[in-house]
Parts: C-alpha cells; structure tokens; sequence
C-alpha cells in the first residue's frame, strides 16, 4: 500500500525518477537564494526576474529552435542585462530598486513580445518555453546540476558579504566597496537559478519554489543557517510531494510542486515557532 | 462579383487589371489551397490564408489576411469548426463573394472528449447529425467494454474496421481534465476530413462545383482537371492502402502528439492515440504521462511519432522508457513550404503512409 503510493511511481517510471532528481536539484540550488531574496526584502524581485527571463529565452528558441541551450543562453544573458541596467540606475538615480526593475523588466517583456510577432512565427512559442519537470532530458539535468552546484560555491564566497547585507546593508556600504560587487552576484544567482527552473517548472513555478519554501522557514527559524536547512527541507518535501500529487490526481506537475509548497507555507503560517499567528498571539503575548 | 462596394478597407486595394479576367479565390488552409489548385489550375487567382507551414488552430488574422478575404470572388473552407476565426473575419473584411464549405457532402466523425458544452449552433450545415444530440450514453467513459453504442455514431464508413478504439482511449485519458483543449476547440466533430483521400474526393468535387457557379465560362475546364485529379486521388487511396498493408496486424496502433489522425484511422484500419494536453497550453500531469507508457507497454505500440508543433522532449522520454521508437514527423493540418517533404496533398499523404509503414513494419 505504501510501497505502491510513494515508491512504485519512482521505481517503475524512469520520467518519475528523473522528475525527483531534476527538482531537487533546483531546490539546492534556488532555495537557499530564496532565502537571501526574502531576508532582503526583494521577494517580488524574483518574480520581476521571471519575466525579464522569458524574452531572453523566447528570442533563443526563435534564433536555434528547440534547444536548452540556445534557450538557457538567451535567458541568461536576457536576466543579467536587466538585473545590471536595473542595478546601475538604482545606484546613479533617485529611483529605488523595484521601480528601476519593473521599468526594465517590463521593457524587456515587451521586447521580448514584439519580436516573437514580427518573427511571424505562429507557433505558440510559450507552448515551448514552458518546460515540464516531465521531460527533462540528459542535457537538461546536467544543466540543473551545473547550475546549482555554481551557485552552492558562490553563496559560499559570498556568504558572509550576503549575510551583512541582509543585515545592515548601509553598513557593508560604509565599510567596503564590496557592496556593489556583492549585490550584482547575487542577481546573477537570481537569474541563473530562475533559468534552471524554467527548465523544469516553467516560468512562473521557478519563482515558487524560490520564494515559497524560504517563507515558510521564515516561520520556523530566525536564524540564517536555520532558515536554509528548513527552506530545502521544505522545498525536498514539497517536490516529492508534487510528483506524487502528479501521479495520483493527475495534476499539473509544476502547479502540484508549488500548492505542495503553499500547503506547508499555511501550516507554517498557522502553527510556525517563530512569528506564526499562534506562536505571536498566545504564546508571547508580550510583544503584540 | 461586387466586391468593390465591400467596405472602406476595400479603398485601398489595389485591383490589378487582370484580375478582371480570372476569378479570386481564396481558401483558408494549404491543404484545401492544393487541392483548390489542382482544380483550377491557371484559370484562377489562388490564395491562401494560413499559409503551408502555419497552425490554424492558433492562426490570428492580420489585416493583411482581411483585405485577402474582401478581394475574394469565392472563398473556400475546411467547416467543421476547423476556421474558428473565419465567420468574423468574413464580417469584419465585408466579404461579399460566395463562401463554400467543402466538407458539406462528407460524413462527419465524432470528436468524443468533446462533447460537453459545445452548441449545435457552429453547426447548422450539419443538420442532419441528430442522432448526435444524445450525447449523454457519452458521458461514462469508463465503460469500454461496450463498444457497441460507439460504433454506429462515430464509424463514418461502413467498413467493419475497429477503428474507433483511439478515440475512445484519448476520452479515457480525458475525464478528469476537459478543459485540456482550450487552444484547440473545434467543437464537437473531428474537422481533420481530409485525411481519408475519399473525401478529398468529395472536397475537390465540391471545389470544382463552386468554381463553375462562379465562373461558368470555364466550367468545362474546371471539370476535366477535377476528372484528372480524382483519377489521381484513387491512386492515392490504392497506394496508401498498399504501403500500409505490410504492417502486421497487431502492430497497427500509433502514438501521436495531436489528435488529427481519426479519418486517417478509420479509412486505413490504424489506432492513432494521442498523449493528450501536449497540444496545448496545458502542461500533462505525471498520471497522463504514467498512463500512456503503460499502454505503450501493455499494448506493445512500435512507434511514436513527433510533431513539429508540439515539444518533442516529452515524446523522447516516453520513447526512452518504452521499446516504441521515436518513428519521424507526420503531417496532418498543414503542408510544408515548398521543397519540404509535404509540399502538395499527394505528397503528405505518401509520406505518412511510408513513415508509418516504415516504423510499425520494423524495416527500417
């Protein structure tokens, strides 16, 4: 009963099992960036980020077709462009952050659109651009891992920088030029994680297992360290969980991935140890 | 015809002088505009519009494709639902030519997921469908045991085939999730006629029919070509017959991306079974996908074939986790630009056959 409940899927499709190591290979790696995202406050920016991708990706499919990489590239090289531009006039300018992003994000987005209709192509290229954690390939895999082991060894570089940014952000300003530097590296984690997702879960979906886990660890944990443990923990389980919904209700694998997700992030919401509406109410009465 | 008092966008066209002399045709798909040519030949002023290459099902109008249909002296269609678009495009454009449909002498086949919600009113020249208001012995899929009901409603031809069994595993796979075709309604009936070459028989003559009402001076022409190109469509459907015989009996059912091949099923005793949602927007679940190996496996289906409009990494890991092999491209709504391996009606009707036979006889 159990076996044929949560193994037998795995054990007797190989679609399954390459389903369950490509998305938790995105959880090692997006999870943790998920994290530093909220704790400075820039959870939508993920969500911007999306959709300076998706035009990036879109113009590599229309420039080589159906290729990951050509794809991957376009998307990248897309997010990296926004992320600086976006960078450079929040630095130079009165304007904060989110509204330089947005301008730019959307600028691409509209870009992106025109040129996919002045193509003429009739094909419905987010058909396409919609991966599915179903038909993950060999390249595809490889691409996930590549990508979430780079971005493990680069929040390891980065850590400390990172951790005082989220912080005190003035402070790391005031005592180093390593700020600027710090805060460009990060975006272009942002954007490589956001990529990888969009493999396997599709555009929107790759914002949701960033953000959506690290929400819920919010709730369990204040500390940094804590945070991310409980955030991939979270993200593992809601895969496992996903596909299996997948499977058995015959929902979409994406969308099962993240109301897994969502479903943990409500209990967190109701019962979490640290600032959940229980714990804040009843338990420490003092500081409401 | 008076298609100068058509609208205010009829202003701007240029009408060339020549024109005068031949008719305008237009018709809306590539398949339909090859056949349309085989009939008219040189005698006409032919265009298309969603061109070879193009989806119809996704197909926008442009005002391009208005200023098209309101030069047209006759405009030629596929019905059946296939040309959603093509009723407002009439209006808008101010069309003020003859519109024939060709698919009025041919006998309708059943798209059975479908069936749910559709009004008869896109329907009317389909009137004599009424035995196909009663849905409801539809509505239980489940019951595949009894095969009976189904087979005089969607069986087009009267031949004992057992070739409604496709259809009625894609609406097995359908229960759950009937909003799966939304980029992809054409309402209750399969418009995909034209892929049983006896009724291309019916198409042609239906063109032929129209072009001489239309152009009475060279009705004789009009019906010598169409007596050419019958004899031609009969070779066709003798040829066809004869590439698909050498594929053995209990290896004649296929899996494709899109559900387009029902007429083809029918007339040439094949199983066509698509892995449904991949045709749309809509992204398969893990149980669809799961569902479909099995019967791969169970049924020990040869091949799977790859469309051009659909992603074809799903198609490959089902390939990779079953013995089927990824058997090549089949063309079913539209032909390929010229050169291409489908470039006329004759020519992609040959090609599927030869794909097909080609993967499921094993001699490749």
């Amino acid at each position: 009963m159990i076996w044929d409940f949560l193994i037998a899927p795995f054990a007797e499709f190989g679609f399954m099992r390459r389903a369950l190591i490509g998305s938790l290979a995105i959880c090692i790696g997006s999870v943790p960036v998920g994290v530093f995202l909220l704790l400075r406050r820039m959870s939508l920016t993920g969500d911007a980020m999306a959709h300076a991708i998706l035009p990036g990706a879109a113009i590599g499919f229309l420039i080589s077709g159906l290729s990951v990489m050509a794809m991957t590239i376009g998307g990248i090289l897309a997010g990296l462009l926004v992320a600086l531009l976006a960078g450079l006039v929040t630095r130079g300018t009165a304007l904060k952050e989110d509204a330089s992003l947005a301008a730019f994000y959307l600028i691409s987005l509209a870009f992106g659109v025109s040129l996919i209709a002045m193509n003429g192509s009739t094909v419905d290229v987010f058909h396409v651009l919609f991966g599915s954690v179903l038909a993950l390939n060999t390249a595809a895999l490889v691409l996930l891992a590549t990508i979430s082991s780079m971005t493990l060894v680069a929040l390891a570089i980065f850590y400390r920088p990172l951790a005082l940014e989220c912080v005190d952000p003035g402070f790391l300003r005031s005592v180093s030029g390593f700020s600027a530097y710090t805060h460009f590296a990060f975006l272009a984690l942002v954007v490589l994680n956001l990529v990888a997702g969009f493999q396997a879960l599709g555009t929107l979906m790759s914002v949701g297992i960033m953000i959506v886990p690290a929400a819920a660890a919010r709730l369990w944990s204040t500390a940094i360290t804590g945070m991310i443990l409980t955030a991939v923990i979270f993200a593992f389980a809601s895969c496992i969980a996903g596909l299996l919904l997948s499977f058995h209700v015959s929902v979409p694998t994406g969308p099962a991935i993240i109301i897994s997700a969502g479903a943990i992030y409500v209990v967190s919401v109701v019962f979490g140890s640290e600032g959940g509406l229980i714990s804040s109410r009843f338990l420490q009465p003092q500081q409401s | 015809m008076k298609k100068l008092l058509a609208s205010t966008i009829l202003a701007v066209v240029p009408t060339t002088a020549f024109a005068a002399d031949k008719i305008n045709v237009v018709t809306s798909f590539s398949i339909l505009n090859d056949i349309t040519a085989n009939i008219g030949g040189d005698l006409i002023t032919l265009n298309t519009i969603v061109p070879a290459g193009a989806d119809a099902h996704v197909f926008q109008p442009t005002p391009e494709t208005a200023r098209l249909v309101a030069g047209a002296d006759l405009l030629l269609m596929n019905g059946i639902g296939f040309e959603g678009w093509m009723e407002r495009l009439e209006e808008a454009s101010g069309f003020e030519g003859t519109s024939i449909v060709v698919t009025s002498a041919v006998d309708v086949l059943e798209n059975e997921e479908e069936h749910e919600g559709h009004g008869d009113d896109d329907h009317d020249d389909h009137a004599d469908h009424d035995d196909h208001a009663d849905h409801d012995d539809h509505a239980d899929h489940d019951d595949h045991d009894d095969h009976d009901d189904h087979e005089e409603e969607t069986a087009a031809k009267d031949d004992d085939h057992d070739h409604d069994h496709a259809e009625e595993t894609a609406a097995k796979d359908h229960d759950d999730h009937g909003d799966d075709h939304a980029g992809h309604d054409h309402g209750a009936f399969d418009p995909h006629a034209w892929q049983d070459v006896d009724n291309v028989i019916l198409y042609a003559e239906a063109v032929a029919a129209g072009l001489a009402a239309a152009d009475p001076s060279n009705a004789a022409a009009y019906e010598a070509n169409l007596a050419t190109y019958r004899t031609q469509l009969a070779a066709l459907d003798t040829e066809i017959m004869e590439i698909l015989s050498v594929i053995p009996e209990g290896d004649r059912t296929v899996i494709t991306s899109h559900d387009a091949f029902g007429y083809f099923a029918a007339a040439y005793d094949l199983d066509f079974d698509a892995p449904q949602g991949m045709s749309t927007e809509v992204e398969p679940s893990a149980k669809d996908i799961a569902e479909l190996i099995e019967e791969i496996r169970e049924e020990n289906i040869r091949a799977v074939f790859v469309e051009n409009i659909t992603n074809p990494q799903f198609i490959e890991q089902i390939a990779a986790e079953t013995d089927a092999v990824v058997g090549g491209s089949l063309y079913s709504d539209a032909l390929t630009p010229a050169g291409g391996p489908a470039s006329t009606y004759i020519d992609m009707m040959r090609h599927n056959a030869t794909t097909l036979a080609t993967a499921l006889s094993g001699t490749n």
